[in-house]
């Protein structure tokens, strides 16, 4: 089977079978499929204020579609993405905090982003250590760095970030310095008209973070390194490359852009943090690099995806009060299963088309 | 007396799902099969045998269906991982997320309730059974308390939960399929040589593994909450891995650290804004987080040394 069709009809085979059997559950539920469908995409790309909704969360779920990514390259599955963009956060605020009345924004955000990159980096720079020196298994160990993540933080904001007086588990609102500018804000000062939604700056930093991605994974030699590892780890060996540090370096580069979904949720749209702001950015990000097949254009492109059925499925829930968010949730376990678990389910059929094509 | 005695009394309710979930992981993963979906098995069981105990009013019916829920996803987990070869992982992954998905989907749809279940009326759940004599011996000092307090008034899933604990150590460590069981975990090549199938091995043991899960899910929501609610495993099938681990995948140390793991969960909650003399108030937080940091220290060999069995993880490709 030719390559692109490997890397184009397969994965919509995967993702028509995973939007089949949401279909099917959609009509099982009592609800027309079709008509819900058609409602999601509205929602999603129907109208201005949408679409501005929509690439907001694509924002985020292709900096964490690039971290598990990254982990993938080297043969890792990061499944902590979800407390690396937790514990970036905390980076973002506690830089925030500190300074958002005395740095001008110009020095403030930078070193925001900074921090939000660190602070990912160092959690998942723990689990790479471990895997890389110590052989214990990345999968459980980023698991349970979830869990501790959420248990630090959730003592962190209660105890100690808390705005004083506050009753909900929430920090202060951050200082204007700190915010990133959202894209309309910036259209209108060059005389464009958007619309008013909390699609920011990150976005342009997501896709020349996937241009980077690009770039440094196909065309350098770090890149080469950790492909090689992902491939065969004693082939990378034999050829002289550090193995335990290309890991380690990937899990810090994976946490790394997982921090940037911190930034996106944080500095361009909430303003402050509370307990649930993550709010499984990190798993979407399985989902979504599993189906871009850990290319930045495929990634991209499935980000757009759930970004969309976010969006769209938030939407359609004020129509449809039986499809909640959860729906979104399930197709996303479909996804999942379907491109990851079963990516090449279909692989024999369609090869078999080629085949035949070819023999004429 | 009576503290300690409530203390060793929640430590076994908690315990009991765990203790299930863990033995599940470990016919999985002495098999050779990665198991990150016992969470997403048991919450789909705690959704169908709700969904089936109120609809049926038989808490009996309701486990069965918790089980056909939970088996039908440990197959899936075993189409993927022994059929087809797939990552592991991201299947346990799959499930998880599918299951945390599906049931308040289902629930709300049938119940109308925010995707929990309604409460179950009284004869659609487990109840406490208090065993022979334990009135009577209440007031015995010491073994007659252990007796009435402890070991009686408890679930009979409970007490199922005891017996299957030496079932399953025997069945691993006696049984001829147990020695298989081993063989296709350690070197299934070593085994198929021997003329065992290394396909049916996985697939029987996954099979009771998502009978175990569908216990513990029933056991959440038929029994301890009397209701489905959503996300009600919070963690605990990744808490019964850890203990799995931390029982380096054996039946009796991983029941003790489920225990384990159980007897700090209650003491965390008897401790909530309780001053301990000398050092303060302990953040419940800081007790919760304990099993976790305690498997990454035990996978990073810092206490000891957690080793899964050899073959966990890789599909078998039996050699033409």
């Amino acid at each position: 089977m030719p390559r692109w069709a490997q890397l184009t009809v397969l994965p919509a085979l995967n993702l028509m079978a995973a939007l089949l059997v949401t279909g099917l559950v959609t009509w099982f539920i009592g609800e027309d499929p079709w008509e819900c469908l058609k409602l999601l995409v509205h929602g999603a790309f129907g109208y201005g204020e949408g679409i501005g909704y929509t690439l907001f969360y694509t924002t985020g779920f292709i900096f964490t579609g690039l971290a598990v990514a990254t982990a993938f390259h080297a043969g890792l599955f990061n499944i902590g993405g979800e407390g690396q963009a937790y514990l970036a956060g905390l980076g973002v605020t506690l830089v925030v905090l500190a300074f958002d009345h005395t740095l001008p924004p110009i020095v403030l955000v930078p070193l925001c982003i900074l921090a939000a990159m660190g602070f990912g980096a160092a959690w998942a720079f723990i689990p790479g250590w471990l895997q890389a020196r110590r052989g214990s298994h990345i999968v459980v160990t980023t698991i349970m760095f979830n869990f501790i993540a959420y248990s630090l933080m959730l003592y962190l904001i209660g105890h100690h970030l808390i705005e004083a007086g506050s009753q909900n588990p929430t920090t202060r609102e951050f200082g204007q310095n700190a915010w990133i500018p959202a894209l309309h804000q910036v259209a209108a000062g060059m005389g464009v008209t958007l619309p008013s939604t909390p699609l920011n700056l990150t976005f342009v930093m997501a896709l020349l973070a996937c241009a980077l991605f690009y770039l440094i994974v196909w065309h350098s030699r770090w890149g080469f390194q950790l492909r090689t590892v992902g491939v065969n780890e004693s082939a990378a060996r034999y050829a002289g490359m550090d193995v335990g540090k290309t890991i380690i370096i990937a899990m810090c580069v994976s946490g790394a852009l997982s921090g940037f979904a911190a930034i996106n949720e944080l500095l361009g749209s909430t303003h402050r943090m509370n307990v649930a702001f993550t709010n499984g950015v990190g798993f979407v990000g399985i989902a979504v690099a599993l189906m871009g097949r850990n290319h930045p254009v495929g990634i991209i492109l499935s980000a757009l995806l759930f970004g969309a059925l976010t969006q769209g499925g938030l939407e359609l829930s004020f129509e449809k009060p039986v499809i909640t968010r959860e729906m979104i949730i399930f197709i996303q376990g479909l996804i999942i299963l379907f491109c990851g678990a079963l990516e090449n389910l279909f692989e024999p059929f369609i090869a078999g088309l080629f085949k035949r094509k070819d023999d004429k | 007396m009576e503290q300690l005695f409530s203390l060793l009394d929640s430590t076994i309710r908690v315990a009991t799902p765990l203790i299930l979930a863990a033995m599940a992981g470990m016919f999985s993963e002495r098999s050779g099969v990665v198991d990150i979906g016992l969470e997403g098995k048991m919450l789909i069981a705690a959704f169908a045998s709700a969904a089936a105990a109120f609809t049926t009013g038989s808490p009996w019916i309701g486990m069965l269906a918790g089980i056909m829920a939970s088996v039908s996803m440990a197959m899936v987990h075993a189409f993927v991982s022994v059929t087809y070869n797939g990552n592991q992982l991201i299947s346990g992954m799959a499930i998880n997320t599918i299951a945390s998905g599906i049931t308040p989907v289902l629930g709300l749809a049938w119940f109308q309730q925010g995707g929990n279940s309604p409460q179950l009326p009284d004869e659609a759940r487990f109840h406490e059974i208090t065993l022979p004599f334990a009135d009577a011996l209440r007031d015995v000092p010491v073994l007659g308390q252990v007796y009435s307090k402890l070991i009686s008034g408890h679930s009979i899933l409970v007490y199922l939960t005891v017996l299957i604990i030496p079932l399953v150590s025997w069945v691993v460590y006696k049984s001829r399929f147990g020695l298989r069981l081993r063989a296709v975990g350690e070197n299934p090549h070593a085994a198929d040589t021997a003329g065992v199938s290394v396909a049916r091995v996985r697939y029987i043991s996954l099979f009771w593994g998502g009978v175990l899960c569908g216990m513990a899910g029933t056991f959440l929501s038929v029994y301890q909450t009397g209701s489905f609610i959503k996300e009600m495993t919070a963690g605990k099938g990744f808490l019964a891995l850890a203990a799995l681990i931390f029982g380096k995948w054996r039946p009796v140390p991983a029941v003790i650290g489920c225990l384990l793991f159980a007897f700090a969960d209650a003491v965390q909650i008897r401790l909530e804004g309780v001053a301990i003399p000398g050092i303060g108030q302990i953040p419940s937080q800081a007790i919760s987080v304990i099993p976790y940091v305690l498997t990454v220290l035990l996978l990073a060999g810092f206490v000891g040394r957690a080793v899964a069995p050899k073959a966990i993880g890789v599909p078998f490709v039996k050699s033409r």
